[in-house]
């Protein structure tokens, strides 16, 4: 067995991936944040703070689920769940939020600044910062304001201000953009709570630390359920924290195929899509938000609006330990399609009394697909990364527009 | 080339700062974007700037997400992508401005992702083709830059990196040990056309510098007015201006021109 290098290196590095390309004046906030993370995860007041958080708060462990109707259904391997959609506040997005939120306190800042997309990450921080008694101001895209509305009411509840981001394509990568100049401008008092594997040093480092509880407690849980480690690990791919996050403590059993799925929105021949590894013609390397990694641009590199029924999946780069995975053939990378993710959301819903989070339906796409060609013995666990409420409207509307 | 008429690259933009220092004043380093409010206008208003007298000019790139500028530039900007602005394009316009006989230094300011994409290779050597004289990139730090940097150093031409309120003794070394030509100094925390007055600490920065390097330090971000420019002036070897101008060249040429004259004068 061949284990993995450890990565990022002290720079952030993960092989050619990653970095810290920032301007600036943020600099020293990262050498600041990368200084008080380092010391913070060998700090046992803080790690027993956050078991204890994760524990009582957020209800960690978050089970295993067998899904025994759909693997019947489906015919094949042995389907698990992990079920970050128990999590409080809906998604796996809280466990990174309240490690940020603690360390935000460590560091003596008062204010956090969120970006959010589905609204799931900005939840979260919107309920860390109310714990914890932090202020939290959101930037999210006004399109994604609409397509996610029972989100922003969620956040104004929590006492978090939410600021609707009209530039550029009014979603994620927009949303991204003027939380850094908010950072940018606010750096000494507020800490920029980053929501997914990427950015600037140390943010994919942190966040997948963060998010590693998912897979250390999968492991653990599969093994004592199946009896064995399982075949495939499939997680959907955004940014990339959920799926970094149960890939991670994989990441050295060269048994366990670890398997991403990616946004194919309108499939990937019609452009319209979120899949950075599936389309070479507009997907090349690249720098956005901070780090270097396969990001959807024209000849001039100009960043592409990306599409998504998503909107947790619509963003045009990926976090830098995936590709890096993906150039280690650690991990393989697939989509699935808006038609194909809506169709698994239904069918966990009738199956499994389960409504998922669109983003985790188009993991449970790609098990659809794959769970049929495997033996019954094989045992495919997927990471189920939050629940479907949120995303009901845009369901109804999807399933209404194909008069279903 | 022993024998060149016209100074080139990192040559010429010293040379604009000693020329600034003979005249017992700050250097005027104005902003535009390409394309704003269309290409030809950008080319009128550029061209202006180098009739009253600038030093040396920003030529700015337009981007997509463009997260170190504030509306002003972020609007401009949009426009010139929507006008069909490209990386390209903004070499080919320098190319005609230097035909049309501006000879004052430019230097290209974009991001990182357009200038990867146009390729640093051919990047630095359509620099030295065309009379690009050298590069600003916000989100390029000094410690990410090596590939980048050596090629600018093999065309002898110029790099500014930044240094801000918040950077440390050590980064500012790295910024002064790293530039080439002149440092640039971020007055505030914050995006560019800040609103708020000119801090007390912007004396502090400067004198740390001061203490590590010779190199010219100019300034920008928040520098609107000519009073601002002047008292400004005093205090460092350059006053950059953008979002001030790019406003005023929304309204006319002539604004421009007339806000870039005062500014020049004020120094």
């Amino acid at each position: 067995m061949t284990t993995m290098p450890t990565v990022p290196d002290a720079r952030g590095y993960f092989g050619p991936f990653g970095g810290r390309f920032v301007p600036e004046t943020v600099i020293p906030a990262l050498e600041e944040l990368t200084a008080k993370y380092l010391e913070m995860k060998s700090d046992p007041d803080f790690q027993n703070e956050l078991v204890n958080l994760n524990r009582t708060y957020i209800g960690r462990p978050t089970p295993v689920t067998f899904a025994a109707r759909l693997t019947e259904y489906l015919g094949g391997a042995k389907i698990y769940l992990k079920r970050e959609d128990l999590a409080h506040s809906g998604a796996h997005k809280i466990n990174n939020a309240l490690g940020q939120a603690l360390l935000t306190k460590r560091m003596g800042k008062k204010r956090i600044i969120a970006e959010t997309g589905a609204g799931q990450h900005g939840v979260a921080s919107a309920t860390a910062a109310a714990l914890l008694g932090l202020d939290c101001v959101v930037y999210m895209g006004s399109v994604d304001m609409e397509r996610q509305k029972p989100n922003v009411f969620r956040m104004k509840l929590l006492g978090a201000q939410v600021c609707p981001v009209e530039s550029g394509s009014k979603t994620l990568k927009d949303a991204i953009n003027e939380a850094i100049r908010d950072w940018v401008t606010n750096v000494r008092s507020s800490h920029y709570l980053l929501g997914s594997a990427l950015g600037p040093h140390p943010y994919p480092m942190m966040v997948r630390d963060f998010q590693s509880v998912i897979g250390i407690e999968a492991r653990e849980q599969i093994q004592q359920m199946a009896g064995t480690l399982p075949d495939f690990v499939v997680a959907c791919v955004g940014g990339g924290s959920n799926s970094i996050g149960i890939f991670y403590p994989f990441r050295d059993d060269a048994n366990v195929e670890l398997i991403g799925v990616e946004a194919g929105g309108h499939g990937i021949e019609s452009g319209e899509h979120a899949a950075r590894f599936a389309d070479e013609k507009i997907s090349r390397l690249g720098m956005l938000h901070g780090t270097k990694s396969y990001v959807m641009q024209t000849e001039d590199g100009q960043i592409m609006e990306t599409h998504s029924i998503s909107a947790g999946l619509d963003y045009p780069s990926i976090g830098p330990e995936h590709a890096f995975l993906r150039h280690q053939e650690r991990a393989e990378y697939t989509y699935a399609t808006d038609e194909e993710a809506l169709e698994a959301f239904q069918l966990l819903c009738k199956l499994e009394g389960i409504i998922p989070a669109l983003e985790s339906a188009h993991a449970v796409a790609e098990v659809i697909k794959l769970a049929p060609k495997l033996s019954k013995d094989a045992v495919v666990l997927v990471n189920l990364s939050g629940r479907g409420d949120k995303d009901l409207d845009t369901v109804i509307n999807a399933l209404n527009e194909r008069g279903k | 080339m022993a024998t060149a008429i016209q100074t080139h690259g990192l040559a010429a933009i010293e040379k604009a700062f000693a020329q600034a220092k003979a005249e017992k004043r700050a250097a005027f380093i104005p902003y535009f974007p390409i394309g704003y409010p269309d290409y030809a206008t950008s080319l009128d208003v550029i061209t202006a700037f180098a009739e009253v007298g600038a030093d040396i000019i920003e030529i700015g790139v337009p981007f997509s997400d463009p997260l170190a500028d504030g509306p002003i530039i972020q609007a401009a900007t949009q426009i010139a992508l929507k006008n069909g602005t490209t990386p390209q394009l903004c070499v080919k316009a320098i190319a005609e401005l230097r035909q049309r006989g501006v000879h004052t230094p430019m230097v290209l300011m974009g991001y990182v992702n357009p200038f990867m994409a146009y390729g640093y290779e051919k990047l630095t050597a359509d620099a030295k083709k065309f009379g690009i004289d050298g590069f600003i990139i916000p989100d390029l730090p000094a410690d990410e830059a090596d590939d980048f940097q050596k090629l600018v150093d093999g065309y002898k031409l110029g790099l500014s990196y930044f240094v801000a309120p918040t950077s440390s003794p050590s980064r500012i070394r790295l910024a002064a040990q790293k530039s080439r030509g002149y440092i640039y100094l971020v007055s505030i925390t914050g995006t560019t056309g800040a609103k708020e007055a000119l801090p007390e600490e912007l004396v502090q920065n400067v004198a740390a510098i001061r203490t590590v390097t010779q190199h010219p330090i100019a300034v920008g971000f928040g520098v609107n007015t000519p009073d601002q420019a002047k008292q400004l002036g005093q205090l460092v070897d350059g006053v950059i201006v953008g979002s001030a101008l790019v406003k005023a060249a929304g309204k006319s040429v002539e604004e421009a021109r007339n806000l870039a004259a005062a500014l020049r004068n004020a120094l």
